[in-house]
């Protein structure tokens, strides 16, 4: 059996790798959803630089006040730049039509884009920017190749140059990295947390109820520990007659 | 059932009630005197969790569809709006669909019981044909429940599996159109799958339990050692190694649900998504009839037929495979020749092809949410034939296999 099992293993071996091949490396996002500045700087971010072409229209911004421990004023002073009423979901005043005709597409909805894409994914994706001339925008990206989106953060992060590797046999020439070679308004390492932050507060749209649900967990856990434990006790009492 | 009369209350409320329906006849019946083998494993649980989810099933589902658009332009915000406006809204959805993988779980654990200790065997066919039919149903409520959310994978899975119609010779594409009722899932789709969803398969559902149940204290639960505890019975006329169900297995039930809350609740509360497993990354994309996703999988508990139709080089052979491969179960009752009905005392060829059964089937799982690599397909066939393999000569090797002796009383 053991034998048996052995070689299935081993044969099934090449099978794994061939699946994991072409996955690129994301770098971490190391999100934190109980870092309440980190996702009121990434608010920020988000309603600056996102917010204008794409929506988050499942998030209304009086439940983000209540989660980001911000008031309603602050919010509506400070976040609300596309809407008048708190109650409001984070929409954009630009058209489906106009959307797809400057941009080819409408910008994706990004309620839940960390649960689609993967928040890793999403943090290397704003880091991957590189300069092609061949692009509409000027800019590709790493992780999305011919991506349809100009680099909205350059004016933070500056400008990157794309980093090429040779393949090994054919001479071709592969990006696999990218160098800035213009550093905007931010240093790197301040432009890895403002993404980071923005990636933070993504992924607190993505499912506002996360940390509601974490929060709760222990306690229902505990409850259920004890709800085992009683259960198994009365179980026990009851068939010690039985043999 | 005992030879004893039935009690009826005389005096009360339950003496009112018991004038005019038979409340203490069934109680009585069906759990007092309902006497159960006392060497029930921890195997024997699932039946119990079963009826548990379903019912947590109906319940969640109850309140989903309060707030559950079925419109092609509304769902997946609507599935949205319940996971954000609706007060726990996020809890009952979770449960629902976590609900849905645990249901899968419990019932392929449930099935592969009746496999170990041979539950399929006379006098127990009907229970097993109900039960089978139960399976169908609720992979056909899996199936169109999974539409619902309307997300990428919602839509293409449907597509696909509704498209599996279109390979039956002259009248599939028809058939396909009007299962549709569009020619391709649109909104029509979404209506009636939830139609069915929410109304006619649970329906179906509780009948068929119903039935599974009053088939099986018609006969009497089976047990690990496969021996019929009705053939030795004491004075009173109650078999010597049963028990009553209530208390006995009951409060042993309540144990497990407690277990198995736990780690639902773990799942549920910490791990949502399964991994992808039980929520899709892709089903977060709002359907798009115009792009189709790179890799189409079908959710975790039908990729075991998936493999086993991709692995068929014929559209319509493979529809076929996948069929059969479910109509293999329903026969299983005759197929087994075996003169024991556990596993316990069948000889070596049984629990090997038992083993190998298992692992085709886990193996043939994890096929079906692979992409069709030549290597992984190849894989998938000697699985596919090694699933089929264990039915098919199972008149075989059941009969000649040597068995040891069954005790007279369970051990």
């Amino acid at each position: 059996m053991k034998k048996i099992a052995f070689v299935l293993v081993y044969l099934l071996i090449p099978g794994w790798l061939m699946a994991s091949e072409g996955n690129l490396h994301l770098e971490k996002a190391n999100t934190n959803l109980a870092d309440k500045a980190s996702l009121q700087r990434g608010a920020r971010t988000f309603v600056n630089y996102c917010l204008n072409c794409h929506t988050a229209s499942f998030m209304r911004y009086s439940r983000m006040a209540k989660d980001l421990g911000l008031s309603e004023e602050e919010v509506a002073k400070n976040l609300m730049f596309a809407s008048t009423k708190i109650g409001e979901q984070m929409n954009v005043a630009m058209s489906r039509a106009s959307a797809s005709k400057w941009f080819g597409m409408v910008p994706p909805d990004l309620s839940v884009i960390t649960r689609a894409r993967g928040e890793d994914w999403i943090y290397t994706y704003l880091k991957s920017f590189y300069l092609d001339p061949s692009r509409p925008f000027g800019v590709n990206n790493l992780v999305f190749k011919e991506v349809g989106m100009p680099h909205v953060l350059w004016e933070l992060q500056g400008y990157a140059e794309p980093v090429f590797t040779e393949t090994h046999g054919g001479g071709e020439k592969v990006v696999t990295g990218t160098k800035v070679i213009k550093q905007g308004l931010q240093t790197p390492e301040k432009y890895d947390e403002t993404v980071h932050d923005l990636v933070n507060f993504l992924t607190y749209v993505g499912e506002p109820s996360k940390l509601e649900r974490q929060n709760l967990a222990p306690w229902v856990m505990l409850f259920l520990a004890l709800f085992v434990g009683l259960a198994y006790l009365l179980k026990k009492e009851f068939w010690r007659d039985i043999h | 059932m005992a030879s004893a009369p039935i009690e009826k209350y005389k005096t009360g409320l339950l003496g009112w009630i018991d004038a005019r329906f038979p409340l203490s006849e069934f109680w009585i019946g069906h759990m007092v005197r309902y006497y159960a083998p006392k060497n029930f494993n921890n195997w024997y649980f699932f039946g119990s969790l079963a009826i548990l989810v379903l019912v947590m099933q109906i319940l969640t589902g109850v309140f989903l569809t309060m707030s559950y658009k079925p419109d092609a332009g509304m769902a997946f915000a609507s599935v949205e709006f319940i996971m954000r406006d609706v007060n726990w809204g996020w809890l009952i959805r979770y449960m629902h669909s976590t609900g849905a993988s645990a249901f899968f779980i419990i019932v392929y654990l449930h099935m592969f019981r009746g496999l170990l200790y041979g539950s399929y065997h006379r006098p127990r066919e009907l229970i097993w044909l109900f039960g089978m039919v139960i399976y169908v149903a609720l992979m056909a409520e899996a199936f169109m429940g999974y539409l619902l959310p309307w997300g990428q994978m919602s839509y293409w899975g449907a597509q696909v599996i509704t498209s599996l119609f279109g390979a039956i010779p002259w009248v599939g594409e028809s058939l396909a159109l009007w299962i549709r009722g569009d020619f391709v899932v649109a909104d029509a789709t979404l209506n009636r799958f939830f139609a069915f969803h929410v109304i006619a398969v649970p329906i179906l559902l509780l009948g068929l339990v119903v039935l599974h149940i009053i088939a099986l204290h018609e006969v009497g639960s089976n047990n690990p050692d496969g021996i019929e505890i009705k053939k030795t019975k004491g004075p009173d006329g109650v078999p010597l190694d049963g028990i009553p169900f209530h208390p006995y297995y009951s409060v042993k039930d309540v144990f497990g649900v407690a277990v198995f809350l736990f780690v639902f609740c773990g799942v549920l509360f910490f791990w949502p998504e399964g991994g992808g497993w039980f929520l899709e990354d892709n089903n977060f994309i709002p359907a798009n009839p115009m792009k189709t996703p790179e890799h189409i999988v079908p959710v975790w508990y039908f990729t075991p037929f998936y493999a086993i139709l991709r692995a068929v080089p014929d559209k319509f052979l493979g529809v076929m495979a996948m069929g059969g491969a479910i109509v293999m179960l329903f026969l299983l009752p005759w197929l087994d020749r075996s003169p024991v009905k556990s596993i316990r005392y069948k000889g070596m060829i049984s629990k090997i092809a038992l083993t190998v059964f298992a692992i085709s089937f886990v193996a043939l799982g994890w096929l079906g949410t692979q992409p069709a690599t030549l290597l992984l397909t190849n894989f998938a066939r000697m699985f596919s034939v090694l699933y089929f393999a264990f039915f098919l000569l199972m008149p075989i090797y059941s009969k000649i296999d040597k068995t040891k002796p069954v005790p007279a009383r369970v051990t």
